[in-house]
This record gives C-alpha cells, structure tokens and sequence, in this order.
C-alpha cells in the first residue's frame, strides 16, 4: 500500500533530482492530455480509431527517456507516449488516427520505424536493425516496444532467438497490459511470467512494475546501455493495465469487470507519481495547473496543424511503390489523372 | 571468360557485388560453411568473412524479417531461402512489410534487398521443393519478381537485382542450376524489367521463362523441321513485366503460346493473355494459348513428368494457334 501513497522505497531508489522527475511528471501529463484529445476527437467524428495509452504513462515515459536519439525505436500500435518523447511532431500523429499517410512519415533525424498494425511483425525488423548496427560497428541500441498478446507470435520467437544467437544489441520491453483485445494474459501462454521467456534464449529476461516511472527508466536504461556496449540483448516484462478499452472501437466492459479496473485505478501511475513528488515537496496545485496548460498549448496547437493541413494528392498513391515507377504505374498513373 | 553454370554464375555475381561494395550481406539457413545446399554461396564465408556472410539458424519469418531491419538501417541483405516452398513462414514480412516499407513512408525507408530462392521442379526433390508459386508474388504491389533462365542472365540479372533500391525476389530455376554452361561475356548488367529474344521468328511467339525456357526453345526446334519459324521471348523479370517486347512479337507473328510450370489458373499466363488482347487485339490470327502446369499440388518425383509442361505439349499448342 506504501507504493499506493507514493512512498517510494527510498533504498532502491537511485536520486532522480527534482528537475527529473518533473520531467518524467510533464511527459506523463502531455501523454496522458493527448490521449485524452483524442478520444474526444473521436467521439466527435474528427479523428478515426484510436488506441488509447491510459494506464501506460509510466513505461512509456521512462523507457523512451532511457534512448538515445542515435538509438532507433520499433513501435507498436499503442506506444504514443514513446513517440511524443521521440520528437514525432504530434500534428503526425493526429494524421496517422485519422488515416492520412502523412502520420507515417518519421522526421530524417528521428531514427523509429512508423507504427506496425500486424501484431509482433515488427519485432524481427528491430533485431536486424541491431544486426545492421552491430556489423557495422555503431553503438547504438535498439528499442523494441509491443503487448502481451504480441509474444504468442512466431516473429517474437524468432527475433528473440536471433537476438540471442548473434547477441544483438536489442532492448525487447513488453508491456504487458494483461489483455489483448478481450483475451486476458493467461490465455496467451500458460508460463508463469513473461519474463521467463528470455531464459530460453539464453538473455536476460526482467520482471519489472510498469507503473514505476523510476524502475521503468532505471531498467530500460541499464539495459540499452548494456547493449550499446556489446553485452547483448535484454528482455523487459514491465507489468500494467490498460485502463481504457482496446481502441475507440472496442467495448471492455463486454470481458472484463469493473471491479478489476478499479483496482488499477488506484495503481494509476500518474497519481502515484503525484503523491511521491507531493511527499517531496514538488508538487504545488499551480504547477499541476501550469503543467497541464502547456499541454493543452501543444495539443491544441496540433489540432489546428492538422486540421488546417491542405489534403495529400492522391496522385502520390502512384509514387513510393518503387524508387522509380514502374511502366505500369506511369500508366495507372495517367489513367488516374484523366478520370479525376 | 570461362564457362560456367547457371549456379556458379550466380556466385559469381555474389562474389563480385560483395567484393565492390561492403554493405552487401549474405544470410540464410547453411549459406557459410556449407556454401549453399546447392552451392550458391560457396567461398563467400572464406572470402568476406562470419559478419557478412552469416549462417542462420532454421527461421524463415526472422531471417526475412530481420532482413527489412538490416536494409533500413543502411545493409544490403541477399537472403537465400532454402527452397522457394520454404518461404510461406515470411509471406508476411515480405508482403506486409518488405514490399510496403516506401510506400507507408513516402520513401523515408526503402527495403534493398534481395530474396534468392531455388525454384520449379524437374529435380527429383521431396514435397514442397518444386514450388512455381511467382504469381503469388508477381501480384503484390512493391516487389519485383526477377526469373534469369541463363548462367550470364543469372549473374548480369542478379548484380542489377542487388544495386536496385528495392525488395527483389529472385527466383532459381533449380532443374537448370547444373544443366547448362555458358562463357560469361563481360561484365555487362541486364536492368531489371527488359526481356530477351531468345530465338526470332515469324510465325508463332512463344513466352516463357526460367526452366521454361530450355523446354520452348526445344518445341521451337522440332517445329521448325515442319517449317514453322517460333519466335521465343524469355521475359527474365516478371515484375516489372516488358510488356512492349510481347506485343512488338506478336504484333509480328499474331500468334501467341504462354509456356510456364506454375498451375494454370490464376497463374501469370492469363495476365499475359490479357494483355495482349487489351494492346494487340487486332493483330492476332488466333486466340492465345497456354501450356501450364495443372492446378494440383506439384506431385512427388515419380510423377513430376506427368506434371511439367514438355515440348510435345507446347508442339500441340503451337499446332493448335497455328490451325485455328
Ligand atoms: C497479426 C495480427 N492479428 C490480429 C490483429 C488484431 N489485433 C489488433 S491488436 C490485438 C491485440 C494485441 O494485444 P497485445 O499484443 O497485448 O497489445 P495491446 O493491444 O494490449 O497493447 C489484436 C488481436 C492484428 N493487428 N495483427
């Protein structure tokens, strides 16, 4: 219960300074405000399915404070909060819930894959990444975000194993949510932990609280870092709940009780946050007020960008299936135009 | 320059693309030591070493998926699939991801790679390694499909296959890797997307390729006994197709027969078919023909001959178009 009121095991904790942790309550904040304009845009017909973070501030928070930015990034579907700290202006994101390819496209000095919709597949595009550092001789690490659900697939097997086998620079960080989609954890593998997994892939495996911004940071960290350095790869299970329904489009309370959200309600890990720094003294109503006003500055902000964004030519359809078109698309192409 | 076969051009293709630009990477299941269950790989570890010629282990999904990582971080992965009926495991890595990565990006990541993998039958090979499934491929946006039928082809076809910026599948007609030799004649490259008259012609276009293309040319001899002058067309890239060569032949000849060992429905002779009446029509003499495999699975070794298109069949074809 200690945690619950925010009171930190103070030998564990390693001295996050006062400007830190702000930092970690301010991108928090900004995540959890996006998450929250979004679903009201949605609501409102102006932005299309979304898939809510609720619930993920901490991992996400701490573990995309722990990369570099020389360090590349594989998102999954539900990883906003990686994204906002990695410098995707949040106008892409707006594109990309409302179906505009122009949410896809990640800034040239901003080295992360867009998002992947088919589940795990991307998590053996992040172990070659690795692969590509490491024969190149970089030291740079790889960040590889996805659920629970995601390590029933093969591609999380066989990117596990190869990142074991040529030990890869390659952080794997699971959050497990407990649910994907309306399937709980337990009906995704009926080991113990998730943790346990990496053992048979002879890497480290970790089981970590997700709700810990702290312990999120301090273990993504030691372990991209251990990576840079050539001591291979890490597998993280940082423990959650996902507060919300599984996109706009889903309806929790079909599988799973309300008894066991508010459960985790009381885990959430921004008010844990809140009452740690509160003990600390760092926390006044008017900072939260403060905090809470940039964010809505920004997102604001964003909205517009988006908003206002002239539409894509659809006539670019035709233009990056191949560096050069092909015969075929030139002619499509024309056949496109005229037809408009 | 010596002769060489269909396989040891491709190795030597690999050898030199390795050798002039070092971010060339060769993987897959038994490509170092071993060099290759058919070889192709042969001297590549002894001569660029375990960074860059790297032995897997048994996971198609990974090393192909693993590979679009490598290719967007800077590398050129050459992934050998084993046999081509061993690579459904990374259909989804290549179709949902290899072959969409520039367009989900408007190019901010591209996927340089090549996928080799023996294929076709006439091998006397267990299940599952005589698969002719390019169709399958040839019909997703953002590969390309590159078929060589000659060991120069297969070298010059290859090095253009690794300096394209884009997903390659390169398919091995397995039954001709050992069957033919040829001097390789300079050091020319074929660009991706050109077909080649094997054989000209005035009365008949046959079009084929890989193993294929031995067998038409063998129905272009025996016909010619009958004074029937084929014309054979080896399209070498399926993907993008040279469509222009097709119909400057049949526009020539006004007949047509498809030859290929994949099942006939579906397979890529109906989509030549098509466009050969959408862009020649009024040219041709009689319907087109083709001569396919059927839709069956392709069946075990003692029956494979019952299977695979021969030069008798693509005789009657020809006969057929001729006499209608
Ligand atoms: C290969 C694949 N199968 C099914 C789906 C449909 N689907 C989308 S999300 C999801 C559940 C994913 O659960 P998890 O990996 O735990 O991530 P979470 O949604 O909890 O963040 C499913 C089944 C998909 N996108 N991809």
């Amino acid at each position: 219960m200690a945690v619950l009121e925010g009171e930190a095991d103070h030998s564990l904790l390693s001295d996050f300074d006062e400007k830190e942790v702000k930092r970690f309550y301010e991108s928090m904040e900004l995540a959890r405000s996006f998450d929250e304009k979004a679903l009201h845009l949605q609501r409102q017909g102006r932005l299309g399915t979304y898939a809510s973070i609720r619930g993920q501030e901490a991992i996400q928070v701490g573990a995309g404070l722990a990369l570099q930015p020389s360090d590349w990034w594989f998102p999954a579907f539900r990883d906003i909060g990686i994204s906002i700290i990695r410098g995707l202006p949040l106008k892409n994101l707006f594109f990309y819930w409302s179906g505009d390819e122009r949410g896809n496209v990640i800034p040239p000095n901003q080295n992360d894959f867009p998002i992947a919709i088919p589940v795990g597949t991307h998590i053996p595009h992040a172990v070659g990444a690795a692969w590509g550092a490491k024969i190149k001789g970089d030291p740079i690490a790889v960040l590889v975000t996805f659920g629970d659900g995601a390590t029933s697939k093969g591609d999380f097997h066989e990117g596990m194993n190869l990142a074991g086998v040529f030990s890869l620079p390659v952080v794997f960080l699971c959050q497990n949510n407990q649910w994907a989609i309306s399937v709980p954890r337990s009906r995704q593998t009926a080991s113990q932990t998730l943790a346990q997994k990496a053992i048979a892939y002879g890497m480290t495996g970790v089981q970590i609280d997700g709700n810990d911004v702290f312990g999120v940071h301090q273990t993504t960290k030691a372990a991209l870092e251990k990576a840079r350095k050539g001591g291979g790869p890490t597998f993280i299970e940082a423990v959650t709940y996902r507060m919300g329904d599984h996109t706009t489009a889903d309806d929790a309370s079909r599988y799973r009780s309300s008894e066991e959200v508010k459960e985790w309600e009381k885990k959430d890990p921004i008010l844990r946050l809140k009452q740690y720094m509160k003990n600390k003294n760092w926390w006044t109503q008017s900072y939260e007020d403060q905090v809470n006003q940039n964010s809505q500055n920004r997102i604001l902000e964003a909205v517009k960008e988006y908003e206002e964004s002239p539409p894509v030519d659809p006539g670019e359809i035709f233009d990056y299936v191949f560096e050069k078109p092909t015969p075929d698309l030139v002619e499509q192409k024309k056949i496109f135009r005229k037809k408009k | 320059m010596e002769k060489l076969t269909l396989v040891q051009a491709i190795n030597l293709a690999l050898k030199e693309e390795m050798a002039s630009n070092p971010n060339v990477v060769v993987m897959g299941e038994d490509v170092g030591k071993d060099g290759g269950v058919f070889r192709a790989t042969v001297g590549l570890l002894e001569a660029f070493g375990e960074k860059r010629v790297i032995d897997t282990p048994l996971s198609e999904t990974g090393i192909v998926g693993a590979a679009v990582g490598m290719a967007a971080y800077g590398l050129i992965p050459v992934v050998e699939i084993q046999f081509l009926g061993f690579i459904y495991p990374a259909m989804e890595q290549i179709i949902s991801h290899a072959a969409r990565l520039r367009t989900r990006t408007k190019s901010r990541y591209h996927c340089p790679m090549v996928i080799r993998a023996p294929y076709g039958g006439g091998i006397h090979a267990p299940e599952h390694h005589s698969e002719s499934s390019e169709a399958l491929f040839f019909h997703v946006p953002g590969i390309k499909v590159v078929v060589p039928s000659t060991p120069s082809d297969a070298r010059a076809l290859l090095k253009s296959a690794i300096r394209d910026p884009d997903p390659v599948l390169f398919l091995e007609p397995a039954r001709i890797y050992r069957s033919i030799k040829e001097e390789i004649k300079g050091d020319g490259l074929v660009p991706l997307g050109e077909a080649r008259t094997a054989k000209t012609g005035k009365d008949i276009t046959l079009i084929a390729w890989g193993a294929m293309l031995q067998v038409a040319l063998k129905a272009a001899e025996a016909v010619q006994k009958e004074g029937i002058e084929a014309e054979v067309i080896d399209l070498r890239t399926l993907y993008p197709m040279d469509t222009d060569k097709i119909i400057e032949s049949i526009k020539k000849t006004g007949r047509g027969v498809i030859v290929h060992e994949a099942p006939l429905k579906g397979g890529l002779g109906g989509e030549i078919a098509a466009v050969i009446q959408e862009k020649a029509l009024l040219y041709l003499e009689a319907p087109v023909s083709r001569v396919a495999g059927f839709n069956t699975a392709i069946p075990l070794p003692k029956m494979e001959q019952f299977y695979l298109p021969n030069p008798e069949g693509i005789v009657e074809a020809i006969h057929r178009t001729l006499c209608f």
